[in-house]
């Protein structure tokens, strides 16, 4: 109610005209016209959109980076940006309080995406600082009891870094290995050739077993950390299984659910989850803003990181940003009611793109189980193809090799080296994200332009005419001058 | 009384499409005259009265939502998208006659 008559009185105030929906074709043509022949007069009409650059854009096909504001997430900020800009933490006046009144119902929005309650829920700036505040937290708060960490290979920057500061500090950290499908080997079950930063156990023959995550729990451990999906392949991660054995050994469980929050349905109850990092801007929400869930019965203990007045529990001091915890709030309720309609429309796109590029192309591997896989994030490597020359051929369709944190450095992907990708095959693989707003025409161009692209390349790749003939490319041997 | 509420729900539909069209980005236009289809669509054999208006209720609500971002799209601008909307590039998404127009001056 309150925010239908604020925005009366904001529309009211309006200086320009918002014309009846006649005029919107002629203000269309005009700005077409204007985007066709620049060097003719600009349009003064006023109520006409300002002008945008004459060049056309890219599609955006790289959803895991960041996603595009859902327009009722905007609708739902533009208030608090515009009228309701009190500080939540003001208690003597009504801008205080209306500013406080809608970070609790965002909490609330956000708590019941992922059945918890809304005291356990903390606002931050973003997932990387939740995964922070969960890692050293956790990790520092019992440190005189706990020395041990466990984390996944695959898991974000953000979260092996913090585990790195840790061991600096003195702690011991386990850095799982996974299967070749991506995903964390819960109890010894296969042996497999992977490299693993603790010395492989030795096992039958000359193969070192996986590090798997049952044995790898001691007595001293406070906390297991792994991602729900993973940014760069998709991969889903046994989360319940997971909790399950967490809770049964009496260690406190993180997921970094990023991608995955409002996505796919998760429970911190079923589930088992002690902490949880949320980023707004991969669920459509605004950038700079996000949560963690730390769960409050059997309370986990958290050392603040950031020191200050006190807000959020004590947990993490600093004024909640309104705007865009109304923001985040938004996008989780959207997220909720759209979940299983999103997950429908982009499983079948996802479908029709790896059928179509699959079909048309030889030697195009997907990384990551197929199965255990969140359908928005496809990443695929085609073999005998540069995946920097493939990009930039790409040039219409935003598209990224290995994930945006990473994408400074030249080498191959982390976690395509941790699931066991020859070197080759990780330089050459681009990653697709496919997303609430992607329409089938953008899959469409995309797949044929990929398919297009692929091929130039090859013909032009002496390794693919050597394969062509025959020759299997690791039986040669290169000299060295 | 079922008549006109029929008819109600049909000028909601209608005027939400006409509105969503009208969206200046590519990916917000495609997916709100997309969605407001497919709930129509899904809802289309709803008996009970106060579903019914508990669903038209929201409609309003977001009818409203939509016409206040399109007014913010149409001030602010979009960009459009290469060889989704370049030149010469026509969608199915119902704006048709846009391009019409355009092919006149083009």
């Amino acid at each position: 109610m309150l925010l239908r008559t604020a925005w009366r009185r904001v529309a009211a105030a309006l200086p320009a005209a918002q014309g009846p929906s006649l005029e919107a074709p002629t203000r269309g043509l005009r700005l077409r016209v204007a985007d066709h022949a620049p060097q003719s007069a600009v349009p003064s009409d006023t109520a006409t959109a300002p002008e945008m650059e004459s060049v056309l854009r890219p599609l955006y096909m790289d959803v895991q980076a960041t996603t595009p504001l859902d327009p009722r997430v905007l609708d739902a900020m533009l208030p608090y940006l515009v009228n309701y800009y009190g500080n939540p933490h003001s208690r003597t006046h009504a801008y205080g309080w209306e500013s406080e009144a809608a970070v609790e119902r965002a909490r609330q929005q956000v708590a019941s995406l992922i059945g918890a309650d809304p005291r356990e829920i903390i606002f931050t700036s973003g997932a990387t600082e939740s995964n922070n505040i969960a890692i050293k937290g956790v990790a520092r708060f019992y440190r005189s009891r706990k020395k041990h960490l466990i984390t996944s290979q695959t898991e974000h920057k953000c979260v092996l870094d913090s585990c790195r500061s840790l061991e600096a500090e003195g702690f011991q950290v386990t850095y799982l290995p996974v299967k070749k499908s991506g995903i964390i080997d819960l109890k010894r079950e296969t042996h497999q050739l992977v490299a693993s930063h603790i010395c492989p156990r030795p096992g039958p023959g000359s193969e070192p077993a996986t590090q798997e995550l049952e044995a790898a729990i001691q007595p001293d451990t406070s906390l297991v950390s792994v991602m729900s999906v993973n940014n760069e392949i998709g991969v889903k991660q046994p989360i319940s299984e997971i909790g399950r054995i967490c809770s049964s050994r009496k260690v406190y469980f993180h997921t970094d659910a990023a991608q995955a929050v409002g996505k796919i349905p998760l429970d911190v109850n079923d589930m088992k989850i002690d902490l949880m990092s949320i980023s707004g801007h991969k669920i459509y929400g605004p950038k700079g803003v996000g949560a963690i869930y730390i769960r409050r019965r059997p309370r986990v203990r958290v050392e603040a990181l950031q020191s200050g007045g006190g807000q959020e529990r004590g947990m993490r001091s600093g004024t909640v940003p309104t705007p865009l915890v109304v923001g985040l709030g938004a996008a989780c309720e959207v997220a909720q009611q759209e979940m299983e309609y999103d997950h429908k429309r982009i499983s079948k796109l996802a479908e029709r793109l790896i059928q179509k590029i699959m079909k048309s192309l030889p030697d195009v591997v997907m990384n990551g189980d197929p199965h255990h896989h969140y359908p928005g994030c496809i990443n695929l490597s085609f073999a005998y193809v540069e995946g920097e020359s493939l990009l930039m051929a790409l040039k219409d369709v935003a598209l990224s090799s290995g994930s945006a944190c990473t994408s400074a450095s030249l080498e191959p992907s982390y976690v395509l080296r941790a699931i066991g990708t020859d070197e080759d095959l990780a330089h050459s693989s681009i990653r697709f994200g496919i997303g609430r707003f992607t329409t089938e025409e953008e899959v469409d161009y995309t797949v044929e332009k990929c398919i297009y692209h692929v091929k130039r390349l090859r013909e032009m790749s002496p390794l693919w005419e050597m394969v062509q003939d025959g020759i299997d490319l690791k039986s040669i041997k290169w000299t060295q001058h | 009384m079922a008549a006109s509420s029929r008819a109600r729900v049909l000028d909601l539909y209608r005027a939400m499409l006409r509105e969503s069209k009208q969206f200046s980005a590519y990916n917000y236009r495609t997916y709100a005259i997309r969605k407001i289809r497919d709930a129509f669509r899904e809802n289309k054999n709803m008996k009970d009265p106060v579903e019914i208006q508990a669903l038209v209720n929201k409609a309003k609500r977001d009818l409203e939502m939509i016409r206040r971002q399109v007014m913010a799209s149409l001030k602010i601008g979009a960009f459009k998208l290469r060889n989704i909307e370049g030149p010469l590039m026509t969608s199915k998404h119902g704006h048709s006659s846009y391009c019409t127009l355009f092919f006149h001056t083009g």
